[in-house]
């Protein structure tokens, strides 16, 4: 059979992905720049006779993911930066209920309405448990149209086993430019994880009823459970890091980008090695579980790093956890929807390699 | 020999930790009951508020999920969607529904969601201690309305009449308000209960009883008193009865 080739917009690519998927039930609604994949949804999920609710707000949104994900659904919801805060409350609730979901954050520039470009300001909400309480979920940051796609379809699983939400932290950018793409198969929904925690269909099931629920008012009995969440988070760091690195083996100073900030910083490594100097690209792909241990052992090997981001400096304060000052960490950003330039990012290099 | 009358199946045999007179377990046992009579304990799923019915899902026995404080109605329609052959309850108080979650309620009614809000009034905030509540009589004293509901000066509003409010929308089917204030409206409010998950279960749209309910903690009074001034007071301005009834077999 033919590849299944298309060419389409980002936020196109990861509707139709989180469809093949076996997404059952997609609540979304309107903001910028993410609205291609609540119209996809609604075309698409409609016409398989799944559900796609156009909800009255974020909050309301990802309480229905809560609530379907609850059921036993494959569950869903997209926003954008400033939706997506909205949507911090429900995030909390779900990782304290231990449910599976797919937020998908099309982010762009902030704080407050902010604006409609590409930003990754949203790094430490992301990554850091945004809403409130001692809580993570993946975080998963494509750099292309492929690669939007590829991880929404994983996110569905990642999510499935691990009981954690998973979220693709994708940008303006990525959302809205097109590329070819491969779409994934159906995903077979015979095989998955048993959802023995899920409400509905007691009797026939003939279970104990259950109860999803994030309440606990006995101290130790919620530590208990908040420690043992902790562990499967221990277990995921172990095992689910992901990244990429494009030629750090020789390199003296490595970049550390992921998303778009890594497209442009590819563009500066390859100008930069025309020119002689020794750079390469390190590309966290999972940026919770963030590749700490990777960066260490590259820090112990004399590298020094130069972090690249769409913000005025979010993820390189976990590269300097990482590297815990065993090398130099320097800081090149962008903020306000402005993308760095290929120049900029290999003028930045120079000048810490004084070359 | 059959078994007249005796405790629900879809109740557990357990004393609840609600306060003495308080509503709640009366309103908990009358939902069980009519669960029973539907032969639904299996396929029926409630969400339960914040507040003091938090703890609902102690005493049901059946399947329940514990949104978030006035999402409730959010995350009964996301079951409600994915377990469309289910009985789902969203049960809320005056707090959830009518202050926090007003924007849930008023669009999954407007979407005509099918499941059924049972929506307990008793004027006041409970759990968080007495608070006043969109549904606060007028001149009703809270510990944030220490000299009674003002609305004019301290403009703090009028008290909500949810039903008539939610009658104006197009996916609303079946409204209703009973109280449990008495034998006969416990008997009252039990029927409209009824009406409404059946025609849930037909698939007919939204349906929701309100229930006007005593707090006797939070209204510092005793239990009898308590009932006293729900039929003084709250009866008065919540009338009862069905609100709106457009289902197939009223209009028969």
């Amino acid at each position: 059979m033919a590849e299944d080739i298309r060419l389409m917009k980002g936020n196109e690519a990861i509707a139709e992905a989180a469809i093949r998927a076996g997404c059952r039930a997609y609540f979304g609604y309107p903001i910028t720049p993410q609205n291609e994949l609540t119209a996809y949804m609604a075309r698409h999920m409609l016409d398989r006779k799944r559900t796609f609710i156009q909800a009255e707000s974020e909050v309301s949104a990802i309480n229905m993911v809560y609530g379907a994900a609850a059921a036993g659904a494959r569950s869903m919801t997209s926003s954008s930066s400033p939706g997506v805060s909205l949507k911090q409350e429900g995030i909390s609730y779900i990782c304290g209920a231990d449910l599976p979901a797919v937020i998908v954050n099309v982010a762009r520039s902030g704080p407050g309405l902010g604006g409609i470009s590409p930003g990754q300001a949203d790094y430490f909400q992301s990554t850091r448990g945004g809403g409130h309480g001692d809580y993570y979920h993946f975080v998963l940051a494509p750099k292309s149209v492929q690669e939007a796609a590829d991880l929404t379809y994983e996110a569905f699983d990642l999510s499935d086993e691990w009981r954690i939400p998973a979220m693709i932290l994708a940008d303006g950018l990525i959302g809205q430019m097109m590329e070819g793409v491969v779409l994934p198969a159906e995903r077979d929904l015979s095989k998955l994880p048993k959802r023995s925690w899920a409400v509905g269909n007691q009797a026939k099931q003939g279970r104990p009823i259950n109860h999803v629920s994030s309440i606990n008012l006995v101290p130790l009995e919620l530590e208990a459970s908040v420690r043992a969440r902790f562990e499967r988070y221990a277990k995921i760091k172990e095992t689910l890091v992901r990244f990429e690195e494009t030629q750090v083996e020789d390199a003296d100073l490595v970049i550390v980008a992921y998303g778009t900030s890594a497209r442009v910083s590819l563009g500066a490594l390859q100008e930069a090695r025309k020119a002689g100097l020794k750079v390469g690209l390190f590309r966290p792909i999972t940026l919770w579980p963030f590749p700490e241990k990777r960066l260490a052992e590259l820090a112990g090997k004399g590298k020094r790093f130069l972090a690249v981001e769409m913000s005025m400096g979010q993820m390189v304060e976990d590269v300097r956890l990482a590297v815990n000052g065993k090398a130099p960490v320097d800081f090149y950003g962008r903020c306000g929807g402005v993308i760095p330039t290929e120049d900029e990012v290999l003028a930045a290099a120079r000048k810490i390699l004084g070359k | 020999m059959e078994l007249a009358y005796g405790h629900p199946k879809s109740l557990k045999p357990i004393q609840t930790k609600y306060c003495p007179g308080c509503g709640h377990g009366v309103i908990h046992r009358v939902i069980a009951e009519v669960i029973d009579e539907l032969g639904l304990q299996g396929a029926s799923i409630i969400t339960n508020p914040v507040g003091c019915s938090i703890w609902a899902d102690l005493y049901f026995d059946f399947d329940s999920v514990q949104p978030a404080h006035g999402r409730t109605p959010a995350a009964a329609t996301g079951i409600k969607r994915v377990l469309p052959d289910h009985l789902v309850i969203c049960y809320q108080g005056d707090g959830d529904l009518a202050a926090i979650g007003t924007a849930e309620i008023i669009h999954a009614a407007n979407r005509g969601e099918k499941f059924t809000t049972i929506f307990v009034n008793n004027a006041i905030y409970g759990m968080t201690g007495g608070q006043m509540a969109p549904t606060t009589l007028v001149g009703q004293h809270a510990t944030t309305a220490p000299y009674g509901r003002d609305p004019v000066e301290a403009g703090m509003g009028y008290p909500i009449r949810v039903l008539e409010m939610l009658a104006t929308l197009g996916g609303t089917k079946y409204l209703a308000r009973g109280s449990v204030n008495n034998a006969a409206n416990i008997r009252k409010t039990k029927q409209y209960i009824k009406k409404a998950f059946e025609a849930q279960m037909r698939g007919e749209g939204f349906t929701m009883v309100e229930i006007l309910s005593p707090c006797p903690t939070n209204w510092s009074m005793g239990a009898g008193e308590s009932v006293e001034w729900l039929e003084k007071n709250m009866i008065p301005f919540y009338a009862l009865g069905e609100v709106k009834n457009t289902l197939e077999e009223a209009a028969k």
